[in-house]
């Protein structure tokens, strides 16, 4: 049988014709506006409270909109944006050191290995300004100077310090600032919140996304609930791995029951791996922790020369030690961006010299930069990662070199949406990490947060205009037969996961397929491997619907069901990933096919043939997805190979 | 190493719940402590009984979902670490770990280890932030903040919002998590217009929700994984005592 199918291509109708500068400008004058008094009379439904489902659910409610917002965790303050560490970019140009709306809108379509549409990438670029300021005023304590002005620190895959940041704690700065906005919005009566709410389905009605089937996880209780438009704001894959730095709760359900229901998705398999993370310790890990990118700044990364050396870090003298990043790229060094990095990482550990018990470490060693500098400066700068680092290995890294490997971190991937964020079904929006949008096949880093809040905040709520301008629609009834098909649905699956009462837990299904997910989709890809995974995902999938064992009913709190829920859903996404995966006979990004390199070992993009999105649409589990493609048109930068050497 | 653990189980609200006591054994030293729950817990499924119920997310010590009572301390015996850092090379084989849930009025249990802290947004909800509607922000720079006043803000908004304060209080009083928010606040020129709303709007919050009142124990600030300190209380007491001189008139949540 085949993999899969190719139907029409998908274009993006929205985005309008002319230069490319001012396109957001026409589009917010086209676009249709709601008055005042009308916005109260719809509501929207928002899941989802990060940066960008929180700035967007108290944005839409200060417009006047009636929103009922939904999170899985106990608090809308707690969803994963909070643990973003580095920064947010914005084209202030503060530094006077050549910035611009255009060169942030130019890295960032470079950054993504020209695979991301111009349109959107140049409207956020545009926002990324007014971001700063709002957060500015809604007190969020960033950085500043001795004169009282912000400051900036550098990034990778740029040249200019237009990074914005509070310490190493940025993300949660910027999403307690949505999250106070969005509680002010609460406390007004204009957002009915439902925090350890779970969404499970999506209504469709009419053709319409009208509503969604959500699981109270205290009660059990399942409702449906009804809206004019859908916003999913519920973040990306990262965990198909099973190991990422992703939260633990982190889940596609939301994303992935859309998808099922007529909503495309684009490119999933561009996976984002981190090259600074803690290596893993044993079985029993359960996730993985970061060290912030900006360590690469004064550590300098090695291996020993010879394979197999089991001497002490220390005990290795300086002609044995091959610092293989200053080697292999001496322009650039230790700050090649991460897709780089992490696979150099890889290659030096299947020579079998990696480190560490595990034997898949590398060595960040802060020696030169202590003696150069001082401990006292290193501690300035790096302290609370330091200390961070110590908590979880036991190891002092002012003594002993960190030993770091790369982790699954972000997914570029996600629903496919137009220029005004609307996926494939009228009335569904998709933004931050959820849609696939801007960042092509590689995210640069402090890039993720700026996306986030530029949904949220300033694109959706002018976009979403547009659409409920034709509102408020016919209210829906709860007894509509896809109102009660979509909750039958839902209320079957549970107790199709409860009633299995198999021999294995659904952690040790989830590991299992993270380990397919890591050896074949990961960090290098080929044919053999993909296909094998394929085999191995279906074979899996079968077994976990007979031996899986989830204890409880779904009457109350029951944490085993939920995680059932989710990982059920990522067999199906996995599927899809190595599939998307398999088609793209290309390397770009995060996306690296052993067969398409050049000699030595970079990327090969084939522009010929893959210079699309590949938006991908449901027909049934395990029946060949169908294969839209949107044609990508680079009219101000020009596809260039990336070279960093 | 071999531990024994004590573990608070509570079906539900209205159970009385008891303290268990469990084996788990083959602890690596590497293991965190919620990963040792994790392993419990899957001993437990496969063996036919209920697994524990306890809140995490990012268990990077950020998202502030986690909270136990660990020997009766709040995160456990590591400072500045929350119980997701908490690392099991901290303890030794053969030791007794009791295992707890927040206990506080204001924070009911839910099930097992799992508390309701909807109190602490209702709190923020009535005046823990800058009313700045989307769009209406003045360009970044027009309004320079000092450096001093800018860290001191950040140390105080580097509140995870997971409530150790509160269990750790022998009154059980939220006032660090509430002092925390008005000081981040009052430090800056963009929370100086609402800034006696705001304070008698969020003690008056934290008071209906059941907390205690503050009685200067200084418990809170050494549980604190992120190290708030007492003097965010004083400098909410300061304020609070300026606005009530004041009348504290259109007072949000009063």
């Amino acid at each position: 049988m085949d993999l899969f199918t190719e139907g029409d291509p998908v274009a993006d109708t929205k985005a309008p014709e002319g230069p490319v500068e001012k396109r957001w400008e026409t589009r917010r004058f086209e676009a249709k506006l709601v008055n005042p008094a009308n916005r109260r009379k719809m509501t929207v439904i928002v899941v989802g409270t990060g940066l960008a489902g929180g700035s967007a659910a108290a944005t839409l409610a200060e417009q006047g909109y009636r929103v009922k917002s939904y999170c899985y965790q106990d608090s809308p303050r707690r969803a994963h944006s909070i643990a973003a560490q580095g920064g947010i970019n914005a084209a202030k140009n503060y530094r006077n050191d050549g910035d611009s709306v255009h060169r942030l809108f130019y890295d960032t379509v470079k950054g993504g290995d020209f695979r991301s549409r111009e349109s959107n990438v140049h409207r956020l670029a545009e926002v990324s300004v007014n971001i700063i300021d709002q957060c500015v005023a809604q007190g969020v304590p960033f950085a500043r100077e001795y004169g009282g002005l912000l400051d900036t620190r550098s990034f990778g895959g740029a040249q200019v310090q237009r990074t914005f940041y509070a310490r190493g704690q940025t993300g949660q700065q910027l999403l307690l600032g949505a999250y106070q906005a969005l509680e002010r919005q609460i406390g007004l009566g204009n957002v009915e919140m439902n925090a350890r709410h779970e969404m499970l389905e999506l209504i469709v009605v009419d053709g319409k996304a009208r509503g969604i089937v959500v699981r109270d996880m205290v009660t059990g209780e399942i409702t449906t609930e009804f809206a004019d438009a859908v916003v999913l704001a519920s973040g990306g894959y990262g965990n198909v791995f099973y190991l990422s730095t992703n939260a633990k709760g982190c889940n596609v359900t939301a994303t992935w029951r859309a998808h099922r229901k007529g909503a495309y998705f684009a490119n999933p398999c561009y996976t984002q791996i981190h090259p600074t993370c803690i290596p893993v310790s044993g079985d029993h890990q359960s996730k993985l922790t970061l060290m912030s990118e900006s360590l690469r700044n004064d550590g300098r990364v090695w291996v020993p020369k010879a394979k197999g050396d089991d001497r002490a870090p220390r005990d290795i003298p300086e002609d044995e030690r091959d610092y293989y990043l200053e080697r292999i790229y001496p322009s650039f060094g230790n700050l090649v961006p991460r897709d780089i990095a992490s696979r150099a990482a890889k290659n030096v550990c299947d020579e079998g010299r990696g480190v560490g018990p595990s034997k898949l470490g590398v060595y960040l060693d802060f020696a030169d930069a202590i003696d150069r500098l001082g401990r006292q400066a290193i501690e300035a700068k790096y302290g609370n990662l330091f200390e961070m680092y110590e908590r979880i290995t036991g190891e002092d890294p002012y003594e002993v070199p960190m030993r770091i490997y790369p982790a699954v971190h972000y997914t570029m991937g996600g629903l496919w949406v137009d220029y005004d964020l609307q996926s494939t079904i009228p009335g569904l929006f998709v933004i931050g990490e959820a849609n696939f949008s801007d960042h092509g096949a590689n995210r640069l880093g402090a890039s993720a947060l700026m996306q986030g809040l530029a949904d949220g905040y300033f694109v959706l709520p002018t976009t979403i205009a547009n659409y409920l301008a034709a509102g408020p629609f016919e209210p829906v009834q709860a007894s509509h037969p896809a109102v009660v098909e979509a909750r039958r649905d839902v209320e079957d699956r549970i107790q199709r996961l409860l009633a299995v009462d198999g021999d294995r837990t659904v952690d040790s299904f989830h590991r299992e397929l993270g380990q397919i997910m890591w050896e074949h989709c990961g960090m290098e890809r080929s044919e053999a491997g993909l296909r094998k995974a394929i085999d191995e995902i279906r074979a899996l999938r079968e077994q976990f619907w007979q031996r899986v064992r989830v204890p409880g009913d779904g009457e109350g709190l029951n944490q085993s069901l939920e995680k059932a829920g989710r990982v059920a859903d990522f067999f199906e996404l996995a599927e899809l990933m190595c599939i998307d995966a398999l088609h793209r006979e290309e390397s770009c990004g995060g996306h690296f096919r052993a067969e398409h390199q050049t000699a030595d070992g970079e990327a090969q993009r084939d522009d010929d043939r893959f210079a699309y999105v590949a938006a991908w649409e449901f027909t049934a589990t395990g029946e060949p997805a169908v294969l839209h493609k949107e044609d990508l048109k680079f009219e101000y930068v020009h596809p260039t190979q990336r070279s960093y050497k | 190493m071999n531990l024994t653990l004590r573990i608070w189980r509570q079906s539900g609200p209205q159970d009385k719940g008891r303290m268990v006591t469990y084996k788990v054994d083959d602890v690596s030293p590497d293991m965190s402590f919620l990963e040792m729950l994790d392993v419990l817990n899957e001993r437990l499924i496969l063996a036919g009984e209920e697994p524990v119920a306890f809140d995490h997310d990012c268990r990077e010590g950020i998202c502030g979902m986690c909270g136990l009572m660990i020997n009766g301390n709040a995160h456990g015996p590591q400072r500045g670490t929350t119980a997701c850092q908490l690392h099991m090379r901290q303890f030794s084989d053969g030791d007794t770990i009791d295992i707890e849930p927040w206990r506080a009025r204001a924070f009911p249990v839910i099930k097992d280890l799992v508390v309701d802290r909807d109190a602490f947004d209702r709190i923020i909800a009535a005046g823990g932030y800058v009313t700045a509607p989307t769009g209406s922000a003045p360009e970044a720079h027009s309004t320079p903040v000092a450096k001093a006043n800018a860290d001191a803000a950040f140390e105080s908004a580097a509140c995870i919002g997971c409530g150790a304060c509160v269990a750790a209080c022998p009154n059980g009083s939220g006032m660090l998590f509430t002092a925390a928010k008005v000081t981040q606040l009052s430090l800056l020129p963009q929370g100086q217009p609402e800034r006696y709303t705001r304070v008698i709007g969020m003690v008056d919050a934290h008071d209906e929700a059941g907390f205690g009142g503050c009685t200067n124990a200084g418990e809170c600030t050494v549980v604190c994984p992120k190290g708030i300190p007492l003097n965010t209380i004083g400098r909410l007491n300061r304020d609070y005592l300026a606005a009530t001189r004041k009348g504290g008139s259109n007072t949000p949540g009063s």
